[in-house]
C-alpha cells in the first residue's frame, strides 16, 4: 500500500479477465489509492471485471460503456466519466485488435482490412480516448498505453500488431507535444510477452515466452503485475518528469543482440 | 482418470458458469456448455496452468467437447 495516487482518478480501459495486462495494472493503481474508473466493450468483459472487482474487494467509482472504434460512443463515455469524477488525473489505456487469422503467416498477405482494423482499434483509438479525456484533466496528469517489442523488430507472427505497435508508439510522441502544455504526460509501456487473451492469438505464443528466461538479461518471465507497477510509476508524479517515452518492461530482453 | 475429470470439470464449472451436472465427457463447448471462442481460449490457458502443460494452437484447435480436453491431458501425461 502507498499513496501515489491518493485520492486521484484514473481511468482504465482494457480489463478483460483476470490475466488482462489491464488487471494488473489496476492492482498496483488501487493499492496506491486511485479512485477507479473502469470502461468495457463487451458485456461478457463486463461481468468478468465485475467479479474480480467484487472478489479483490475494489470499489469501482465508475464501470462505462465504451467502444473505441465509435467516436460517439467515446464522446459520451468520457462525458459521462467527466460529470461523475469531475476531473480526469490519468488514464490507462490497454486495448488492442487485429484478427487471428493474420498473427501467423507472410505479414505481406494482410488484407487492407484487416490492416485498418488493427491501426483502428490498437492505435487510432488512443488519439480519440486522448482527446476526450484532455477535456477533463484540467490539472494535468499522465496518459499510459500498453506497446510490444513487435513495434521494433520482427517478432514471428506478430505481424500487423507490430505495425499497429509502431503507429501506437508514434502516436504517443505527437500526443506528448500536444498535451504537454496542458501538463499532461503521454507515455508507453512496452512489456515483454506475458499469457493474456490478446497473446494466445498470436500463433507459436508459448515459445516467445520461453526465450525471455533464456536470454533476457533477468532471466525471468514478465508478469502483469510488473508492468502494473511500471504503469503506476508513469502515472504518478515520480514521473513528473518524463513524456514521450516507451518504457521496456521484458527483463531486459530488448538490449540482447539476436534477441 | 476420474481425477483428470474432476479438475477438467472444477474449471469449467468455475470459468463457464454452468452447473456440475451439465459437464459430462460427451458435452460440446460451444453447443452444450454456451462458450465462445474466448471462452475456450481461456478455458485452454486454465488447463496449461492447471496441469502444467502447453497445448499447441493446432492442438488447441480440435478440443471440442470435455472429453476430447480430458482426453487430450491423459495421453499428454502418461
Amino acid at each position: 500500500m502507498n499513496a501515489l495516487l491518493k485520492d486521484k482518478n484514473i481511468v482504465v480501459m482494457g480489463v478483460a479477465n483476470n490475466r488482462s495486462i489491464a488487471w494488473g495494472i489496476t492492482k498496483s493503481l488501487h493499492d496506491a489509492g486511485a479512485n477507479l474508473i473502469f470502461t468495457y466493450r463487451q458485456e461478457r468483459s463486463k461481468q468478468k471485471l465485475e467479479k474480480l472487482l467484487d472478489k479483490n474487494q475494489i470499489d469501482a467509482k465508475l464501470v462505462v460503456a465504451c467502444d473505441v472504434e465509435d467516436d460517439d460512443s467515446i464522446k459520451q463515455a468520457f462525458q459521462e466519466i467527466g460529470d461523475d469524477a469531475g476531473t480526469i488525473h490519468g488514464l490507462v489505456h490497454s486495448v488492442a485488435f487485429a484478427n487471428t487469422d493474420e498473427l501467423k503467416g507472410d505479414y505481406a498477405d494482410t488484407s487492407r482490412d484487416g490492416y485498418l482494423l488493427a491501426q483502428n482499434i490498437s492505435s487510432y483509438s488512443l488519439v480519440a480516448v486522448t482527446r476526450e479525456a484532455r477535456k477533463y484533466m484540467s490539472e494535468g496528469g499522465g496518459i499510459v498505453t500498453q506497446t510490444y517489442l513487435g513495434s521494433e523488430r520482427v517478432v514471428p507472427n506478430y505481424n500487423v500488431m507490430g505495425v499497429a505497435k509502431a503507429a501506437l508508439e508514434a502516436s504517443v510522441r505527437y500526443l506528448a507535444e500536444d498535451v504537454g502544455k496542458d501538463g499532461i504526460r503521454v507515455n508507453a509501456v512496452s512489456a515483454g510477452p506475458i499469457r493474456t487473451l490478446s497473446a494466445k492469438g498470436v500463433s507459436g505464443f508459448n515459445e516467445k515466452m520461453s526465450v525471455i528466461e533464456e536470454k533476457a538479461p533477468l532471466r525471468r518471465q514478465v508478469d502483469q503485475d510488473q508492468v502494473g507497477d511500471a504503469t503506476l510509476f508513469l502515472l504518478s508524479d515520480l514521473a513528473r518528469g518524463v513524456t514521450g517515452e516507451v518504457l521496456h518492461v521484458d527483463s531486459g530482453f530488448h538490449i540482447v543482440a539476436g534477441s | 482418470m476420474a481425477d483428470v475429470f474432476d479438475k477438467v470439470k472444477d474449471i469449467i464449472v468455475d470459468k463457464l458458469e454452468v452447473e456440475e451436472s451439465q459437464v459430462k465427457m460427451e458435452a460440446s463447448f460451444k453447443d452444450d456448455l454456451e462458450a465462445d471462442s474466448l471462452d475456450v481460449v481461456e478455458l485452454v490457458m486454465e488447463l496449461e496452468d492447471e496441469f502444467d502443460m502447453e497445448i499447441a494452437d493446432e492442438e488447441a484447435e480440435k478440443i471440442n467437447t470435455v472429453g476430447d480436453a480430458v482426453n487430450y491431458i491423459n495421453s499428454s501425461q502418461s
